[in-house]
């Protein structure tokens, strides 16, 4: 990159001026991002709109790919497990943190320092580590099993990972796992910077615990709430490091997700045009949810 | 202020979650420390002293004394490259006008909700054709873009946010805006830099989808390939598998530990400033 004159560029202008030698500086980040990530998503999209196997020539789809996704039971499936995943590794985790939030923030806590880095520490590991650590957990042979087993529940174990009906709720609870600390500690730190006159007017207004919260700490979290829901419902459907590790998509295609679909189809069953639909449905349905959830969080706002 | 029973609640509520959110961190690390032999594919306790030759089975046998070389290197070049690409750019960004910055802003900020799934598919075709696929180029470059979109959203937030007194001042000085940025605003945004830093290389150590797509030679995997296919091949091996495991999560979790302020509050987003 060439450097941009010493002096010139500083005198003798007004301070808002605009300066073409911003152009300079953000070139060659422009340059790398555009070549590995817009150009690639946008061969994505055009990809979406062709039937390739990877190998062979590829012919037009047309809109194939899109309406396979509405059609195809196959293809229904994985969104369909994407949404009620969202309920374990967002919607849980944010009600479990709203709550503890409301209860804890009343009182001062000792120890902030300690319980905010254990809580958070699941956001840190690697998912594939999280994976292994939660196979043992529910394997046949682990944890849960074993806890269900001393308590006399022995009738309640079974191979979750396994097990058609349990698979899908067992991975969602390694989301919730993954999300809750995320959404307490937000929660609490927001919780803190809720004017303590607001508690007190509330409490001479005669305001019971209930109404406490709605009518201050609820609407006091309003930022949190929409920073909680983006980070966890973006992460939530970016979930393939955890369906590849804990149960690659089975029993069957019992906890298929779309992230494991675009995988599945693109190198292992030669469908890269569908694949490519996949992904770039993924993406709409992130974009789209992440909006709503901008919306909400500005309109609301009085 | 409240009840004495009240905090007691507190205290209970929060050490519950404690507990689980540590439950399976203690159980891998138990599980590294246990009986090697040990056919349970569940958590183990050392029996008659720790087994530290898990470990050294991990590293060895599992080969990821290797792969802990590999997830190093793509790292810190990951790191390099997009933290030296993001200061510029976020620095023009946040201070400097010029036509259509704000497009070209937004154009990073796509960026940021872009999955990986959307990307892997014609990147891998394209690196292929480029014969990079199964080399480090191949796990850097995609990845050094995906990181910018938050680098060059990260850094324009903090020009913004304090830089303007000092950037007149620089001007007045008569510092041209390359000046200004190394010798003025570089130093002066450690902490910011450092942030971005970590979580780069956190977000990079951990990544999995795009090094299982792009590499299929042994030579250029990285830990947590290493660990997928150490689990599919040794599923039995429950005690060295463990090991792997914790020494996957150690660099990260140490540099969490050390920083843990900064480091939640670039997960957040700023949201959480204190």
């Amino acid at each position: 990159m060439s450097r941009p004159p010493r002096r010139r560029a500083g005198r003798g202008r007004a301070p808002g001026e605009p300066r073409a030698v911003g152009y300079l500086y953000v070139l060659p980040a422009l340059l790398l991002y555009a070549a590995f990530l817009l150009y690639p998503f946008g061969q994505s999209v055009w990809l979406s709109f062709l039937h390739w196997d990877g190998l062979t020539r590829a012919t037009p789809a047309g809109l194939d790919n899109y309406r396979d996704l509405f059609t195809d039971p196959e293809l229904r499936a994985p969104f369909a497990h994407a949404l009620l995943l969202l309920l374990f590794s967002s919607a849980l985790p944010v009600l479990i943190g709203l709550l503890l939030a409301a209860a804890l923030s009343r009182n001062r806590v000792r120890g902030t320092t300690f319980f905010r880095t254990v809580l958070f520490l699941p956001q840190v590991l690697a998912l594939t580590v999280v994976g292994v650590a939660w196979r043992s957990i529910l394997a046949p042979d682990g944890l849960l099993n074993d806890t269900l087993r001393a308590l006399g529940l022995g009738r309640l174990a079974r191979p979750w990972l396994g097990d058609y009906d349990w698979a899908l709720p067992a991975v969602g609870i390694v989301g919730t796992w993954v999300g809750t600390g995320l959404c307490l500690v937000l929660f609490l730190a927001g919780a803190q910077r809720i004017p303590r006159e607001l508690y007190e007017a509330a409490r001479l207004d005669g305001a019971g615990p209930l109404r406490e919260f709605r009518a201050v700490t609820l609407p006091g979290l309003r930022p949190q709430l929409a920073v909680a829901l983006t980070l966890t419902i973006a992460a939530g459907l970016r979930n393939f490091d955890l369906i590849y590790i804990t149960t690659g998509g089975g029993p069957g295609d019992a906890t298929s997700v779309p992230a494991y679909e675009v995988y599945h189809r693109a190198f292992e069953t030669n469908q890269v045009g569908s694949a490519a639909a996949v992904g770039v449905a993924l993406t709409v349905l992130i974009f789209a949810l992440t909006v709503t959830v901008a919306r909400l969080a500005e309109g609301r706002r009085p | 202020m409240t009840s004495r029973f009240e905090r007691g609640v507190t205290y209970a509520v929060l050490g519950v979650f404690t507990v689980l959110a540590l439950t399976p961190v203690v159980g891998v690390l138990t599980t590294a420390l246990g009986p090697p032999d040990s056919l349970d594919t569940g958590f183990s306790l050392p029996t008659d002293g720790p087994h530290w030759e898990n470990f050294a089975d991990a590293w060895s046998r599992g080969r990821f004394g290797t792969y802990l070389g590999n997830s190093a290197l793509v790292a810190v070049a990951v790191v390099l490259l997009s933290t030296a690409l993001a200061v510029p750019a976020g620095y023009a960004f946040g201070v400097l006008r010029f036509p259509g910055s704000t497009a070209l802003f937004y154009l990073f900020v796509i960026g940021l909700t872009l999955p990986q799934e959307a990307l892997v598919v014609p990147l891998y075709f394209d690196l292929r054709h480029l014969g990079l696929t199964d080399g480090y180029a191949a796990l850097i470059l995609p990845q050094t873009a995906q990181s910018l979109a938050f680098g060059v959203f990260w850094m324009r937030g903090y020009f913004r946010s304090g830089a303007l007194p000092v950037i007149e001042a620089a001007r007045v000085d008569g510092a041209g805006s390359w000046t200004t940025l190394w010798r003025i605003l570089v130093p002066m945004s450690r902490p910011a830099v450092s942030t971005l830093v970590v979580l780069t290389f956190m977000w990079t150590w951990n990544e999995f989808l795009m090094a299982l797509v792009m590499v299929s030679d042994e030579a250029h995997r990285t830990v947590p390939l290493g660990l997928a296919f150490f689990r599919g091949q040794h599923a039995s091996d429950a005690a060295p598998l463990a090991a792997a495991a914790v020494l996957i999560a150690l660099p990260v979790v140490v540099v969490y530990v050390l920083l843990q302020r900064r480091l939640i509050a670039g997960v957040l987003g700023g949201a959480v400033k204190e």
